[in-house]
């Protein structure tokens, strides 16, 4: 159990490093940093006494020592644009990314399951035609458009819900302002949390689905309607219990994929969270920000992959050698 | 995403391919519509050049005031009329659209063929040869998942714009597109592939060929790779509607090809700034071919999906 | 103006108490009015000296004064100093009065060491106005309320250089250890990044970067009370979202108002749009100095040949521009200078209708009949419709046998190419912050040297226009200036340094209870909203 705990936290090390590199290597060659940090008058001897006091002009692995030496303080030096400290600035949007992310996610999950076990039970049938199909059209136009849509309906149209934005915030502890205790809070969350949502709501639906079609197939479920059981009792208590366990694995998964998808929704709605912060970064070439957010989202990915890990050697030994067939 | 394994159906695809896929869809009203939808608009994009009346990629047949001409009226400065009107440039929107799918298909295709090849290569030989191999390819296709085809698309464009000159950068766009796009896709190739190869080779053919000593890749193509060519066949047509709308969405972050040859989500893109403005046939059209497109090779995907899984029949 | 200290003190009383008095009285009109302002972009950072860029400078005038206003129409204006001129006994010392009785937001009176202390950090690395303040040598408090600028020769335009130099506190500055503009490679924050003390209108309450910033009304300051009482300040990056908030109510104004959604605006009740010229001008240049070019297939450099300047100029149809591309929001030109800068004239800026023939005749003439290719690089993201610009420009030249092949991407990539001398043919948009030809021809015209020619990208170099330029500096005679400066453009305008395609026109889009005009640097100030 240790060794392979070991062996997991040594691979999550080494994949953090590799994204550590990449994200770094990427860096060196994205637009020129101090151009964008000084203005049209700038002679090009201030520009290149800038590049030398930002150690631009070092050796490319001692620049990258020196950076994963800070990154595992948490220091990830002062934004070039912004001029404030990185990690306060990610800690200080993270809050609005994942109240997003979670309630998006939530939203997936339940909708998600609810539609999946319909068109699953109901094949055929004419509305769980339609579910299947409609649910296809939010896979099958971007995510920009989807939000631009909503925005033009719900916001311009119809004046129902706000276009951008958190509305008003409420500060919970040092860290962590939430935008889910206000009215406006939590009317701004709903259009980003569809645009962002709809997405995994289709892959999750046709997951159940799938899913649940295998199970009310199986021996099991025969033996259990033989034994006279209720058909709400088969595909509730039997089958569905039964799917969700390859579900939630997934879902879990996908949350870093939500995190990072959360860029074009945020950028659309200007939704003030690390996605936004790190497109803005970007386009201004604000290098410290941009390491800062990759290494983060590898983090987040780490973190979920060790759990699942764990958990599925917590559940059965067996799986530890591979639990590729489960999740792929 | 592959909620089935190859184990489920021994030889599904080859057994069912001339008979019950076949009946499957002669008696699948939703899969006739999508399958002539997506050859309609791929056989457009094909013969754009002879279909399109207008060239919207050659600078010298445009003519700035023709821009912003509604469908079907004539442009109030020079007369012309366009069947689904004009962008702000001036050019054609029924021409522009087919030249766009061209270039949405090419990337598509090409995308989901770099992810093929390489999800296949690399998960027959994690499959088969199992060990060291096997845990650095999975670890490395850990970090792949950790880098969505977004990011890695802006990743992969940072790094090659240090490389490429800028001359060639509109040249290279596409083919950065193509392998950011497929990068991000090879993994769900593998899995299958590899899962497939390692129940296959502890089969009693497979270690009676080795042992007379066929070598190892005959075995993996000869034995190996028929039957996983089902399911690599539903994630190949689910992955080129994902791999389009990947290159739309990249679009709209400022990362794809040059605006003078636009794709269709570089036209949805300069669309959507002209949706308030009173111009909705700049956005609509090309959203509804994008739409008509992914819709039905989707539909296509799950129709296939459940037709080669027997036990959903 | 001398003044004892008591007397100065009484004086700010009294006006004080004058002030308050107005207030009273019209209570019922200073209601607390709060404005929600949206924008593309947001402030850098709310240090005073630390950048030179436009939003940060319009966020910051709310906050922070500096010496001289500048009005809408160009002139100047007398901000915390009341009076200005050139010393008669030395005509390279700038003398500065300074006003009387003004506060910083945290109580302390401002004094002439203020004003010395903030001239001197906005001069020194790594200030980001320092470029603007190269040519002073020293500042110094003559008495207590006159302040003199030693420059290093005559600089009869320096004045017009302090519109952004804002001024602040010296104890402020020092207790809180931000004595110099931050810099970058320090590796913490500057307090003066996100906390101020300035004299402005307003006082910071809220400052969260790129979200939401919060001003609200000095009560001590030392002008009229403005009718905005609270300004929230959010930058909206997408078009279509800004927009989308004003069409919704969800914000007042508008800033940066996408060129093809004014007219829908328009209509909008409720909602007004306001226009004016901005001081920015839209020009292509090229490289008309190299042997060949790198991204041509030419074996020589057409650019260099007149004829194929001449073509290229004739093949430009810059109202066909104005009337699709910018929707009739432009001004078109034939000068790289808005009308408002000194040595603009109107035969300068006027070009004839295009002529393709002539064109074609032209670059045969020039021995390139069968064209040749380019790449122009272009901006997408900062000027309006940058790169629509750039792509009407590609089917133009296409006419005339140019094969224009289109680079548009985001301005930190975009504009090293011009720096280092990378781009053979581009896309540059240019303010006259100084609002004199001078500054055009510094960085513009003049060979790259030094301080000089830092964005001339065409690679021109003429050693005898740049003894004019240079000798522009310290001209006191401003006739004999002026007619230098018409002398170098007669010189510029003849070689076509720049096929210049239009001034730049700024909307603000708002709540049609408000006014707001437009202001040419595009820097509005909320203190000159009214409500209707």
């Amino acid at each position: 159990m240790i060794a392979f705990i070991l062996r997991r936290l040594l691979q999550s090390v080494m994949v953090m490093l590799t994204v550590a590199l990449v994200a770094f290597a990427l860096f060196r060659f994205v637009g020129d940093p101090v151009a964008s940090m000084v203005g049209q008058e700038t002679t090009l001897a201030e520009r290149a006494e800038i590049r030398e006091a930002l150690g631009l002009n070092d050796p490319f692995p001692v620049q990258f020592v020196k950076f994963i030496a800070r990154a595992v303080q948490g220091d990830f030096g002062i934004s070039y644009r912004l001029q404030q400290p990185v990690m306060e600035l990610i800690l200080s949007r993270l809050p609005a990314t994942l109240e997003l992310a979670l309630v998006s996610g939530v939203l997936a999950f339940a909708f998600g399951v609810g539609f999946g076990v319909y068109t699953a039970l109901r094949r055929g049938n004419w509305l769980s035609g339609t579910i299947m199909t409609v649910s296809l059209i939010g896979v099958s136009l971007p995510t920009f458009l989807i939000g631009v849509l909503l925005i033009w309906v719900f916001a311009v149209e119809l004046q129902w819900l706000p276009s951008f934005g958190r509305g008003e915030v409420v500060q919970v502890g040092n860290w962590w302002r939430t935008g889910l205790l206000t009215e406006s809070g939590r009317a701004s969350l709903i259009l980003p949390a569809i645009t962002l949502g709809l997405y995994q709501m289709t892959l999750i639906m046709r997951l159940v689905r799938a899913e649940m079609l295998e199970v009310l197939r199986t021996d099991y479920i025969k033996f259990a309607r033989a034994r006279g059981l209720s058909n709400r009792a088969v595909h509730f208590g039997h089958a569905l219990k039964n799917t969700l366990v390859p579900v939630i694995t997934i879902t879990g998964l996908q949350m870093g994929s939500i995190i990072a998808f959360s860029i074009i929704t945020e950028t659309v709605f200007q939704w003030p969270g690390v996605g936004a912060l790190f497109i803005n970064s970007v386009r201004f070439v604000d290098v410290p920000v941009m390491a800062a957010y990759l290494m983060l989202i590898a983090l987040v990915f780490v973190v979920i992959n060790l759990i699942v890990d764990l958990l599925y050697y917590a559940v059965d030994p067996r799986l530890r050698v591979d639990r590729a067939n489960a999740r792929s | 995403m592959t909620d089935f394994t190859p184990e489920d159906r021994p030889n599904a695809f080859a057994r069912a391919w001339d008979s019950d896929i076949a009946w499957s869809f002669r008696h699948s009203p939703l899969a006739i519509v999508a399958a002539a939808v997506s050859l309609l608009i791929i056989a457009a994009a094909i013969f754009a050049p002879w279909l399109a009346p207008h060239d919207p990629f050659n600078p010298a047949s445009l003519n700035l005031m023709d821009g912003f001409t509604p469908p079907m009226q004539p442009n109030q400065f020079t007369g012309n009329v366009y069947w689904l009107g004009t962008d702000n440039q001036g050019r054609d929107v029924f021409s522009t659209i087919l030249y766009g799918a061209r270039i949405s298909l090419f990337v598509g295709f090409m995308a989901v063929l770099f992810a093929m090849v390489l999800g296949i290569t690399l998960g027959l030989i994690a499959g088969y040869r199992g060990g060291w191999i096997d845990s650095l390819l999975m670890r490395i296709a850990d970090v792949q998942l950790t880098f969505p085809a977004i990011l890695l698309a802006l990743l992969i464009f940072g790094v090659a714009r240090g490389f490429i000159p800028p001359s060639m950068r509109d040249a290279m766009a596409i083919w950065v597109l193509i392998v950011a796009i497929g990068l991000s896709e090879w993994v769900n190739y593998a899995r299958v592939v590899r899962g497939a190869a390692m129940v296959e080779k502890s089969k009693e053919y497979v270690q009676a060929a080795r042992v007379i000593g066929v070598h190892p890749a005959r075995i993996l193509i000869r034995h190996i790779l028929p039957n996983v060519m089902g399911p690599v066949l539903v994630i190949a047509t689910i992955g080129l509607a994902l791999a389009i709308i990947a290159e739309a969405t990249l679009s709209f972050l400022g990362v794809g090809v040059p605006s003078t040859q636009p794709s269709l989500g570089t036209l949805i893109r300069i669309g959507q700034g002209f949706l308030f403005s009173g111009e909705w046939w700049i956005l609509l059209f090309p959203s509804l071919t994008l739409l008509a497109l992914a819709l039905s090779v989707n539909l296509l995907g799950d129709w296939l999906r459940d037709a080669l899984n027997p036990r959903l029949r | 103006m001398k003044m004892t200290p008591i007397l100065r003190r009484a004086r700010a009383g009294l006006l004080a108490g004058v002030a308050a008095t107005a207030l009273v009285v019209s209570g019922s009109v200073a209601m607390a009015e709060t404005i929600r302002w949206a924008r593309v972009t947001d402030a850098l950072t709310m240090d005073p000296h630390s950048q030179n860029e436009g939003p940060t400078h319009t966020l910051n005038h709310h906050i922070y004064e500096t010496l001289v206003g500048r009005d809408d129409d160009g002139t100047l204006t007398p901000r915390l100093a009341t009076q200005w001129g050139i010393s008669e006994e030395d005509e390279t010392v700038w003398v500065f009065t300074i006003r009387d009785g003004v506060k910083f937001h945290d109580g302390s009176d401002m004094t002439v060491e203020d004003v010395v202390f903030s001239l001197d950090r906005a001069r020194t690395p790594p200030s980001g106005m320092a470029a603007l303040h190269a040519a002073v040598e020293e500042v110094t408090a003559v008495d207590e309320s006159t302040v003199h600028v030693r420059m290093a020769g005559p600089a009869p335009l320096y004045v017009q250089n302090l519109t952004n130099t804002f001024i602040m506190s010296k104890a402020w500055a020092e207790a809180n250890g931000v004595e110099a503009a931050p810099n970058f490679a320090a590796g913490e924050e500057a307090y003066s990044v996100r906390n101020t003390n300035g004299t402005g209108p307003y006082r910071l309450v809220e400052r969260d970067p790129e979200v939401r910033t919060v001003l609200q009304v000095f009560e001590d300051h030392w002008d009229d009370a403005p009718a905005v009482t609270e300004i929230i300040y959010t930058p909206i990056s997408e078009a279509a979202t800004r927009v989308a908030a004003l069409l919704s109510g969800e914000v007042d104004i508008v800033q940066d108002v996408p060129v093809q959604d004014i007219a829908r605006l328009e209509q909008t009740d409720g909602i007004r749009v306001v226009r004016g010229p901005e001081n920015r001008n839209i020009f292509f240049s090229y490289d008309m100095s190299s042997e060949t070019l790198a991204s041509s297939d030419a074996a020589t450099n057409p650019f260099a040949e007149p004829l194929v300047r001449e073509a290229m100029a004739l093949a430009l149809d810059r109202n066909a521009i104005r009337q699709v591309v910018m929707r009739g929001e432009s001004q078109p030109s034939a000068a790289p200078l808005p009308p408002f800068v000194n040595g603009w004239t109107e035969e300068m800026d006027a070009f004839g209708d295009p002529d393709l023939a002539r064109a074609r005749e032209l670059m045969e003439e020039a021995g390139f009949a069968d064209g040749f290719s380019v790449r122009l690089d272009c901006p997408n993201d900062r000027y309006l419709n940058d790169e629509s610009i750039c792509q009407a420009l590609v089917g133009m030249m296409a006419q005339i046998g140019i094969r224009v092949d289109l680079n548009a991407q985001t301005r930190s990539l975009h504009f090293p190419l011009i720096e280092n001398w990378e781009t053979d043919f581009y896309l540059l948009g240019w303010g006259v912050p100084t609002f004199d030809s001078q500054y055009v021809f510094d960085f513009l015209v003049h060979t790259r040297e030094g301080s000089y020619g830092s964005f001339n990208g065409s690679r021109y170099s003429n050693p005898e226009l740049d003894a004019k330029i240079e000798a522009l500096a310290t001209m006191t005679d401003l006739e004999e200036r002026d007619a230098l400066i018409a002398e170098i453009w007669a010189e510029v305008m003849d070689e076509r340094i720049f096929l210049n395609v239009h001034n730049q026109v700024l909307a603000y889009a708002m709540r049609d209870s408000i006014s707001l005009d437009v202001h040419p640097e595009n820097q509005p100030r909320m203190t000159t909203v009214s409500f209707d």
